[in-house]
């Protein structure tokens, strides 16, 4: 057994002598590629139905853009399923921190401080529902579930439920504005990409959280602070629903309680779930969150483009939620 | 009557039973059977198989090779359920009892009269529990209607006797049933065992009480490393005779104790109190090995629990070297030097899909990380050094711990803490489930680790453990510490006695 140490070195210095495909699903992981697949399929029905519009470079930014918003979402909510939990209050707190942003820009005309307004409201409603779920011992869906509609309510009482308008330029641009060929939402969601990314496979809090998600016990009596990355993590959540916030106001140039983020949590938990996180959590990727955004965002369009009524996309969405879910407990069973 | 003067035909009988978990060969080509009529009671060492071969017989899991014979025909049960329809059933150390439910319902679960079909009817219920109630001379304990949340372990036992009974059980097996029982309730059970054999009922009965087993039982099989080792008469067996067999090599070569140097006190508790133990006050001195003995269900992994503020501590105080370790925050406990291999290592030691690098490496990540983010590289000129030194058998380190058998997951499990080096060690029944081998290799770390100044605790339920290793042992009993026993004073009937305050069982020795 004294080669232990030298095997493992050579298996990680060494090129691996497999065939190509194999090392490639190694790589990327198995999930990954049958939700590849997933998506070959989408684009094989959208591009044989509207082909015309849908394979246009147009299309494909405005798939880009359409789902920034998610992208950000979809990568914290990974976050907190990683962890072993679930924020259902995304989408509310997403509404709030609109209304918030606007608000401020509307008093104090500075885009920084309406900035700074969406961020900070968005991490007090986290640390509030990380507050609720560790020291008031309350199951994570029913604490986020009852804070949703707490959000809301405060979102329509700020607002007095009327949409909130915004004509700064400068923090319009961060909705509308373009940088270097790409539009400025779609710098931020790469930007957050490569952030969560480091956070979570590289950095020992992202390990830790791992850990936490996959075993509580032995995460504590492993020396992590639990209660305090409960906190953290959803914290976290509600800092990045902020964001997404902002990015919002600023796309459609208003602060809303409700339009634009209703909804935003269904879709979230079904990118992270779609992109192999279990919820009971301990697993889970940025590339796969990425990957089932993809998913969603050009079902989303495809369903646009081939005129599926509205109410038809929300059979499609749930469905698509219920389906995810159905194949990983299948995978996770078969392991 | 014993059942050499009643050959019976066999009621259940293993043939050639196998089954291996990784590497660890649980049960290795095992033939036994059981009759009608009889009490056979199964000793063993812990990890000799007991269990295991429970599991088999109840169906919870199938064997990798061998057949079971029910009435001379073959049968393959896939689940409990079917093995509970041929009347065959377990009785578990922990009952399995619904709380919130009657006694009436527990004892009538799955088979309860209906009035058209749909509706449970009571008065029947009540009737047919009392009847049951009586046969077992249980009509003064127990009222049909009563629930079971607020009953004792013996109470909820005989609910268990009584619901295997009453659905027709033919095989009853009993794992450990006295371990939870005052000597009262453990002479009470006596007489319904033996009522059970004279009603022709096949008993098997697990524990590691030898007095109790040969005053109990007709023939008596002893497992070791998963082989019948032997089968003896109750009415000619010895207490050393089983040991012997049990053990089955020279325990004081398994067992190294090196000239240790005892420094000064490094662990200091004062009345230390939660809810599970009360009032421990002890201290463990570098160099030392401290064992801590008692029964299941002592408070001993409570007490290593206490200590390492995983449990809320209510009073008292835990010292480091002089300073005051904070409670409730395991964190803080490991900050100030204290290691903890708990037990359940599937439960609380190990992340089971994760690489043995990612285990061993949970507790240092400040010496596996560059600005926050982890080091492969430097994880790796740790763990690896530590690996090849503790043998653990793995084609490489990034292998999930899950793959390995465990021994060698227990290994995984003192590498995080030889790669922290904390100055306390608490180690909760390290060698329990694993090979005579890494036992071994176990015990030879502990003395080391002892020799190199490190204060180890060391929690066992095996006594040649803690006689073998240990420098003192503290003995518990009821969440309290009975007794301390020092150097030479450490013997099996010493423990035992401690173990078991008020108790009139004769300890081995005495008996013998």
């Amino acid at each position: 057994m004294n080669a232990i140490g030298k095997e493992a070195m050579e298996r990680a210095t060494s090129p691996k002598r497999q065939s190509r495909i194999s090392s490639i699903k190694d790589r990327i992981g198995i999930h990954n590629v049958s939700l590849l697949l997933a998506l070959a399929v989408l684009l094989v029905i959208f591009g044989a139905l509207r082909g015309d519009v849908f394979f246009s470079s147009r299309n494909f930014l405005n798939i880009g853009l359409a789902v920034t918003i998610l992208g950000v979402l979809a990568m914290s909510q990974t976050v907190v399923i990683v962890a072993g939990g679930l924020d259902i209050s995304v989408g509310s707190m997403v509404g709030l921190t609109t209304v918030s942003a606007a608000t401020a820009l509307q008093m104090t005309e500075s885009p920084a401080l309406a900035i700074l307004a969406g961020l900070v409201i968005g991490g007090i409603a986290g640390i509030v529902n990380g507050l609720i779920i560790t020291y008031g011992r309350v199951n994570a869906v029913i604490a986020t579930l009852g804070t949703m509609a707490i959000f809301r309510g405060i979102a329509f009482i700020l607002s007095d439920g009327q949409s909130i308008s915004i004509f700064n330029d400068t923090f319009r641009f961060m909705g509308v504005g373009t940088f270097l060929g790409l539009q400025f939402p779609i710098w931020v969601l790469i930007a957050a990409a490569v952030l969560f990314q480091v956070f979570l496979a590289k950095s020992i809090v992202g390990r830790n959280v791992y850990a936490l998600g996959g075993n509580p016990v032995v995460a504590r009596l492993s020396g992590i602070k639990v209660n305090r990355y409960r906190i953290g993590i959803y914290v976290m959540s509600g800092f990045f629903a902020g964001v997404a916030g902002i990015l919002l106001a600023a796309r459609t140039g208003s602060g809303q309680p409700i339009s634009g983020s209703q909804g935003l949590e269904l879709e979230a938990i079904t990118a992270a779930v779609l992109g192999g996180c279990a919820l009971q959590g301990g697993k889970g990727t940025v590339a796969g969150a990425l990957l089932g955004v993809a998913i969603i965002g050009i079902l989303n369009n495809g369903m646009i483009l081939t005129s599926v009524p509205t109410f038809y996309q929300l059979l499609a969405k749930g469905s698509l939620l219920i389906l995810a879910v159905i194949i990983a407990e299948y995978q996770q069973n078969r392991a | 009557m014993s059942a050499q003067e009643k050959p019976t035909e066999p009621l259940l009988a293993l043939e050639r039973i196998a089954k291996s978990f990784g590497i660890v060969q649980a049960l290795d080509d095992v033939s036994l059977d059981f009759r009608a009529g009889e009490v056979l009671a199964l000793v063993g060492e812990n990890g000799a198989g007991k269990s295991t071969m429970m599991r088999i017989v109840e169906g919870v899991m199938p064997p990798d090779n061998g057949r079971i014979l029910l009435d001379g025909a073959a049968v393959d049960f896939r689940e409990p359920r079917e093995a509970h329809l041929k009347g065959i059933r377990v009785i578990h150390q922990e009952p399995e009892i619904v709380p919130y439910l009657t006694v009436a319902e527990n004892i009538f679960m799955g088979d309860m009269p209906r009035r058209a079909g749909l509706f449970l009817d009571w008065s029947s219920l009540e009737a047919r529990t009392a009847e049951v109630l009586a046969e077992f001379g249980m009509e003064r304990d127990l009222r049909p209607r009563q629930l079971c949340d607020a009953l004792g372990p013996a109470q909820r036992q005989m609910i268990e006797i009584m619901r295997a009974v009453r659905a027709g059980g033919r095989l009853i097996a009993f794992d450990e049933p006295t371990s939870s029982l005052t000597d009262d309730e453990a002479r009470r059970l006596f007489a319904v065992i033996r009522r059970l054999r004279t009603d022709g009922v096949s008993v098997i009965y697990i524990s590691h009480r030898l007095p109790e087993i040969i005053e109990l039982a007709d023939r008596i099989a002893v497992l070791r490393d998963g082989k019948l080792v032997g089968m003896i008469a109750a009415a000619e067996a010895s207490e050393e005779a089983i040991t012997r067999l049990m053990v089955g090599r020279d325990l004081s070569g398994l067992f190294r104790r090196s000239r240790r140097t005892i420094g000064e006190a490094i662990l200091t508790l004062d009345n230390l109190t939660t809810d599970h133990v009360r009032n421990i006050s002890l201290s463990v001195r570098r160099g030392e090995v401290l064992g801590i003995g008692g029964l299941m269900g002592a408070g001993r992994s409570e007490l290593a629990k206490a200590i390492v503020g995983y449990d809320r501590r209510k009073s008292g105080s835990v010292r480091m070297g002089g300073t005051e370790v904070p409670p409730n925050s395991p964190a803080d406990a490991i900050r100030c030097g204290i290691g903890f291999a708990p037990e359940d290592r599937k439960r609380e030691a190990l992340l089971m899909f994760r690489s043995i690098l990612d285990n061993a490496s949970l507790c240092i990540p400040d010496r596996v990380s560059e600005l926050g983010l982890f080091s492969r590289k430097r994880a790796f000129a740790v763990i690896e050094g530590i690996a090849r030194k503790m043998a653990i058998k793995a084609p490489n380190l990034d292998v999930p711990v899950s793959s390995l058998s465990g021994g060698n997951q227990q290994k995984v499990v003192l590498a995080r803490w030889l790669a922290r080096q904390p100055s306390l060690l608490i180690l909760d029944e390290p060698t329990r489930g694993i090979d005579v081998g890494a036992k071994a290799e176990i015990y030879r770390l502990i003395d080391e680790l002892a020799g190199a100044g490190m204060a180890v605790i060391l929690i066992s339920s095996e006594m040649p453990e803690l006689i073998g290793l240990a420098d003192r042992v503290a003995v518990m009993a009821g969440g309290e510490i009975t007794g301390m026993l020092d150097g030479g004073a450490i013997d099996e009937s010493a423990i035992l006695k401690l173990a078991m305050p008020g108790s009139s069982i004769k300890t081995p020795s005495e008996a013998a």
